[in-house]
């Protein structure tokens, strides 16, 4: 009588030799260690599938940051000096329709720019110059008016700013400045 | 499977579990690498996103070398 390769036996959940098992269980046997193998092995498959879907999201955030490090902004007129009281603020498209910015005059020469939209869930902020601060009311957000940097609430990066520069009375957007979280 | 392989199905089994093991570990690297990069990014920071990219990029040569020794088992 010649042994069976362990290998090719069918092993049934409970671990009783097949000629105890019920015949339902006899007529359509399942290998559990096979089936656990089979099953281990697939997904070990899932995951490599994962592992290539993360690889493809870092290539794709890199092909991204080289098209944003050569990337060059218009010159933008945004307002005359004369039309924005100290205090005010004044929100304009930059550099294309979508991308909304606020300028905010804080002194005589003194301006300052930056992303209209929060930067945790990109709500609208809102300038409070009295109190130095935009303010996002969605989640009670605050950031710093001359730097945009977060001071409270659930943001944790700054406002990217936007590059102005004050030519006679004239108000010019050139560029948004690479902000570092 | 067809008892040509260098190792039993309880050998096999146990090996492919350690692999298992190791694969989630890189996986899971590679998703905190995603995420931070994609903070990063957002934040208007530029300079992480290539070794990142690398690094992640090595985790799937990896995984996949794993899965191809894996299909080697059965044989």
């Amino acid at each position: 009588m010649s042994r069976r390769d362990p290998d090719e036996m069918t092993i049934a959940p409970d671990g009783r030799p097949l000629a105890e098992q019920p015949k339902w269980r006899r007529d359509f046997p399942i290998d559990v260690p096979e089936d656990h193998y089979v099953a281990r092995r697939e997904f070990t498959k899932f995951l490599a599938l994962t592992s290539f879907a993360f690889a493809v999201g870092q290539a794709w955030i890199f092909a991204k940051s080289l098209l944003g490090r050569h990337r060059s902004f218009p010159e933008l007129s945004v307002a005359r000096l004369a039309d924005l009281p100290i205090g005010g603020s004044l929100q304009f498209d930059y550099p294309g329709p979508g991308s909304p910015k606020l300028l905010v005059r804080l002194g005589q020469g003194e301006l300052v720019a930056f992303d209209a939209r929060c930067t945790h869930l990109s709500c609208p902020v809102i300038p409070q110059v009295d109190r130095g601060r935009f303010h996002c009311p969605c989640h009670q957000g605050n950031f710093d008016l001359t730097s945009g940097r977060p001071l409270s609430g659930p943001p944790r990066r700054p406002l990217p700013k936007v590059k102005i520069e004050l030519r006679g009375e004239e108000v010019f957007a050139v560029g948004v400045a690479e902000s570092t979280p | 499977m067809n008892g040509r392989s260098r190792f039993s199905r309880a050998q096999r089994t146990s090996i492919l579990s350690g692999i298992v093991s190791i694969v989630v570990l890189i996986v899971v690297l590679q998703l905190w690498l995603l995420t931070a990069t994609i903070n990063a990014h957002l934040g208007g920071n530029l300079a992480v996103a290539a070794p990142a990219a690398a690094a992640s990029l090595l985790c799937f040569v990896l995984v996949a070398g794993l899965l191809r020794y894996v299909y080697r088992l059965d044989r």
